[in-house]
C-alpha cells in the first residue's frame, strides 16, 4: 500500500526537532547525547496544560511540529498514537499510593492513567472531533502504528497524523521495563502526493520478517534499540536523506513492515 | 509553538465534518463471551431474558469500598496453557476462559485452515491490562533496594500489549496484532481496526475482542472521581449516582461479508472525540452525536432503519443525560433502547465488545434486552428507554461506546441477508 509523507515531528535525546535534526540522521552533522528538552503545549487551556506530564507534551510536541509542516489541518486530521507504555511516572505514582495505608489515588491520575491520555488532551489542542485511536505493540508500537496510520489513510482517504512516544519508567519499574529516554515521533500520511509531499512510502506487512534496519552511528543506533518509538530513526534517517530507501521496521510478534521510501514526483 | 495558521479560522463553535467513508460490510461469523452473567452465549442470554444481574458487593481482593462489582467466579483458579505459563494473570486467564467459550477456538482453527495463520489478524481492546499484577507487586517491593519481587514479569502481564500477544500466541495466528486501548471504546473500536486491515487486504480474517479485569486502579480511581455507586448502578434511573465496575471477556470472528458462517453483519462504525474533557463528556452529546451519524452514515441507514439502541450507560449522572441528548437529537423518542450495566457492571476496556455480542445476541434470538437494576426512569430523559425488555423483530442494533479521554465508537450490526 502507497501512502505519502508530508510532514514530520522529531523530538529524543539529542534530536531536538526534525529541522535540527536531519543534518545529524544524514550523517553530515555528529550526533551529540543531551536529554530530551520537551515545552509545555501552548495549545492547552491552561487548566489542561497543568494537569500533562511529560509524555503527553512529548506527544503534542512532534504532533504538532508534523501537522504544522504538514500544512494539514489539525482538526481534519485522523490521529492514531502509539505508546508502549504511556505516561511511566503517572502510573508509578498510581501504584504507589494503592500499596500505601491510605490508597488514596488522586481524580487527576486516574483519568490520566488511561493509554488514551495523549489522544484526550491532543483532541482538545487540536479541536479535532475527528478519530483517534491508541496503540500498545510493546517493542513493535511505531510499527504498529505506522501500519495502522497508513492503512487509515490509503483505506479511508484522508490525512492521519502517527503520532508515537514513549517515556521512562521510574525505578522500580524500570529495572523490569527498561526504557532508555523519552522519545516521539510524527508522521503526517496523506493518500495522495500533495504540495508538501516529502516521500512517497511504501508499506507492507511481512508476518515473520528478517531483522530491522539500524542506524550506522552506534550512539544514535543505542537510542533506536533503548527506546520503542525510536525504532522510527531508521525511516526519519530515510526520509532526512531523500532519494529511494528500503528498510524494514519491526511490528510485534517477530512481525516486520518492509517499508519502501522514494521521491514523491 | 501555535497553530497561527488555523487557529484564527478555528475560533468559534464550527468544527469540521467530514463525512464518513463508506464501510465494506464485514461478517461476523463466532463468537464468545464471558462475564458476570455468565461464562458463554447461552447462559448470558437466559441472564439477560430474565433481567438478571451479577452485580455483587464487592468482595475483590483487599478492597476495602462500599460498592458493587460484577464479578467472574472462579477466574483464580483457573491457569492459562501451560506453553504460556509466563502469561499467566488473571487479565489472560479471562481470555482464556472466552476463547475456550462457544467453540471459538475451534472456529479460529478452522479459519486458520482456510486463510491461514499470517492472514488472520488480531486486535484486542484493553483498558488496563494485567495493571493489577503491578498493583500487588508494590506491596511486595524489597524494603532495602525498592526492587519488584523475582518473578515479576512486566512485558508478559501488566504491558497494554499482553493481551494482544497472548491471544495471537494461543491462536497461533501471525497476521497484524496490536492493541487498542482507547478506554472504554477499546473493544468497540477494534472493529475499525479490522474491517479496514481486511479493506487494505493486510489480512483476510480478524479475531478481535477485549478484556478487562477486576483491580484496584480503576475501582479506587473511579472512587475518587466520585463516580461509584454504593448500590448495583441503575442506568437512566432518576436516582442513578454512578458506575459499578465488572470484568468480562469477549470475541469475535471478523471475515470478508461473503463467508459461508456468517451470522452477523457488521454494517457501520463511526469513531469521534469529544475534544472536551479527558474524564467528562460534552454535556450535549457532541462527540456522541457525531459517532452515531457516522456509524448510520458508513452503514448507508436513516436512523428508523435501526430496531434497538445499546447504549453506552454507564449510569453516571452526567453520562447518562449527555447520552440521552445525543441519542434524542440522532433518533427521537421512538428508538427503544436500553443500557445493560445494569446486568454485567461497566467492563471498561471489554464494554465495546461485550455489548456488541449482546446486540448480536439481541438480533439472533429477537430480543430487546430490560435493563436490571433499573427502577423509576428518569423523566428529564426523553428516549424510548426499555426498563423490562421483550422479544421482539431486531434485525438492525446500534451499539454506543464512550470513554475517557473523550473516546466515541458507535457499531451497527444487522441480520444476515
Amino acid at each position: 500500500m502507497r501512502v505519502y509523507v508530508a510532514g514530520v515531528g522529531l523530538a529524543g535525546p539529542g534530536l531536538a526537532g526534525w529541522q535540527a535534526s536531519m543534518p545529524v540522521l544524514r550523517a553530515e552533522a555528529p550526533y551529540q547525547h543531551a536529554p530530551t528538552a520537551v515545552a509545555a503545549s501552548e495549545l492547552l487551556p491552561a487548566a489542561e496544560r497543568r494537569r500533562t506530564g511529560v509524555p503527553v507534551k512529548l506527544a503534542l510536541a512532534v504532533g504538532s511540529e508534523a501537522l504544522l509542516n504538514s500544512g494539514c489541518d489539525p482538526a481534519a486530521t485522523a490521529t492514531v498514537f502509539a505508546s508502549s507504555s504511556g505516561d511511566c511516572d503517572n502510573l508509578h505514582q498510581i501504584c504507589e499510593a494503592l500499596a500505601s495505608a491510605g490508597r488514596e489515588v488522586s481524580p487527576t491520575r486516574f483519568h490520566n492513567s488511561v493509554h488514551n491520555a495523549a489522544a484526550g488532551y491532543w483532541s482538545i489542542a487540536a479541536r479535532s472531533r475527528e478519530p483517534s485511536t491508541s496503540l500498545c505493540g510493546h517493542d513493535g508500537s511505531f510499527g504498529v502504528g505506522l501500519l495502522e496510520a497508513a492503512v487509515q489513510a490509503a483505506v479511508g482517504g484522508r490525512a492521519v497524523a502517527l503520532i508515537a512516544y514513549d517515556h521512562a519508567y521510574p525505578e522500580p519499574l524500570h529495572a523490569v521495563r527498561p526504557i532508555a529516554a523519552s522519545f516521539g515521533a510524527a508522521l503526517v500520511l496523506l493518500p495522495a502526493p500533495g504540495s508538501r509531499c516529502m516521500a512517497a512510502l511504501e508499506v507492507e506487512f511481512v508476518a515473520n520478517g528478517g531483522g530491522a534496519a539500524a542506524m550506522a552511528d552506534a550512539a544514535l543506533e543505542a537510542v533506536r534499540a533503548g527506546i520503542p518509538a525510536a525504532r522510527s530513526l531508521p525511516l526519519l534517517a530515510a526520509l532526512a536523506r531523500g532519494g529511494a530507501h528500503e528498510l524494514a521496521l519491526e511490528c510485534g510478534g517477530g512481525a516486520h513492515l518492509a517499508l519502501g521510501v522514494a521521491p514523491c514526483a | 509553538m501555535g497553530w497561527p495558521r488555523f487557529f484564527a479560522r478555528l475560533d468559534g463553535p464550527t468544527f469540521h465534518e467530514i463525512p464518513a467513508s463508506p464501510l465494506q460490510p464485514a461478517a461476523i461469523s463466532h463468537y464468545s463471551i464471558v462475564n458476570s452473567l455468565g461464562a458463554g452465549a447461552a447462559p448470558v442470554l437466559h441472564a439477560l431474558r430474565g433481567r438478571e444481574s451479577g452485580l455483587a458487593p464487592c468482595d475483590f481482593e483487599t478492597v476495602a469500598l462500599e460498592t458493587c462489582i460484577g464479578r467472574v467466579r472462579g477466574l483464580e483458579s483457573r491457569r492459562v496453557r501451560s506453553d504460556l505459563a509466563a502469561y499467566d494473570c488473571r487479565n489472560n486467564r479471562l481470555a482464556q476462559w472466552g476463547l475456550e467459550l462457544d467453540g471459538f477456538a475451534g472456529a479460529v482453527a478452522a479459519a486458520r485452515t482456510r486463510y491461514g495463520a499470517a492472514r488472520i489478524g488480531v486486535f484486542m481492546g484493553t483498558s488496563t491490562s494485567a495493571i493489577l499484577e503491578t498493583e500487588l507487586a508494590y506491596r511486595r517491593r524489597d524494603p532495602a533496594t525498592g526492587a519488584l519481587p523475582p518473578g515479576f514479569r512486566y512485558t508478559e502481564t501488566h504491558s497494554t500489549a499482553s493481551l494482544g500477544d497472548f491471544v495471537r500466541r494461543y491462536l497461533d495466528l501471525h497476521g497484524p496484532a496490536c492493541v487498542v486501548s482507547s478506554a472504554c471504546a477499546s473493544s468497540a473500536k477494534v472493529f475499525g481496526n479490522a474491517v479496514r486491515m481486511i479493506a487494505a487486504g493486510v489480512c483476510d480474517a480478524a479475531v478481535v475482542g477485549g478484556v478487562d479485569t477486576l483491580c484496584l486502579t480503576t475501582l479506587y480511581g473511579f472512587h475518587s472521581l466520585a463516580l461509584i455507586s454504593r448500590q448495583p448502578c441503575r442506568p437512566y434511573d432518576a436516582q442513578r449516582d454512578g458506575i459499578s465496575l465488572g470484568e468480562g471477556a469477549g470475541f469475535a470472528l471478523v471475515e470478508k461479508p461473503r463467508a459461508a458462517a456468517a451470522r452477523i453483519a457488521l454494517l457501520g462504525i463511526g469513531e469521534s472525540c469529544d475534544a472536551h474533557h479527558m474524564s467528562t463528556p460534552h454535556p450535549d452529546g457532541v462527540g456522541a452525536r457525531l459517532a452515531m451519524q457516522r456509524a448510520l452514515d458508513a452503514a448507508g441507514f436513516a436512523p428508523a432503519d435501526i430496531h434497538y439502541i445499546n447504549l453506552h450507560g454507564t449510569a453516571t449522572r452526567s453520562n447518562d443525560a449527555a447520552e440521552d441528548k445525543a441519542v434524542f437529537d440522532v433518533f427521537g423518542a421512538a428508538t427503544p433502547c436500553s443500557s445493560t450495566k445494569g446486568a454485567t457492571g461497566h467492563l471498561l476496556g471489554a464494554a465495546g465488545i461485550t455489548e456488541a455480542i449482546i446486540s448480536a445476541l439481541a438480533i439472533e434470538h429477537g430480543l430487546i434486552p430490560g435493563s436490571a437494576q433499573t427502577g423509576a426512569v428518569d423523566a428529564a430523559l426523553k428516549c424510548n428507554y426499555q426498563t423490562a425488555g421483550r422479544d421482539a423483530a431486531v434485525k438492525r442494533v446500534l451499539t454506543n461506546s464512550f470513554g475517557f479521554g473523550g473516546a466515541n465508537c458507535s457499531l451497527v450490526l444487522g441480520a444476515v441477508g
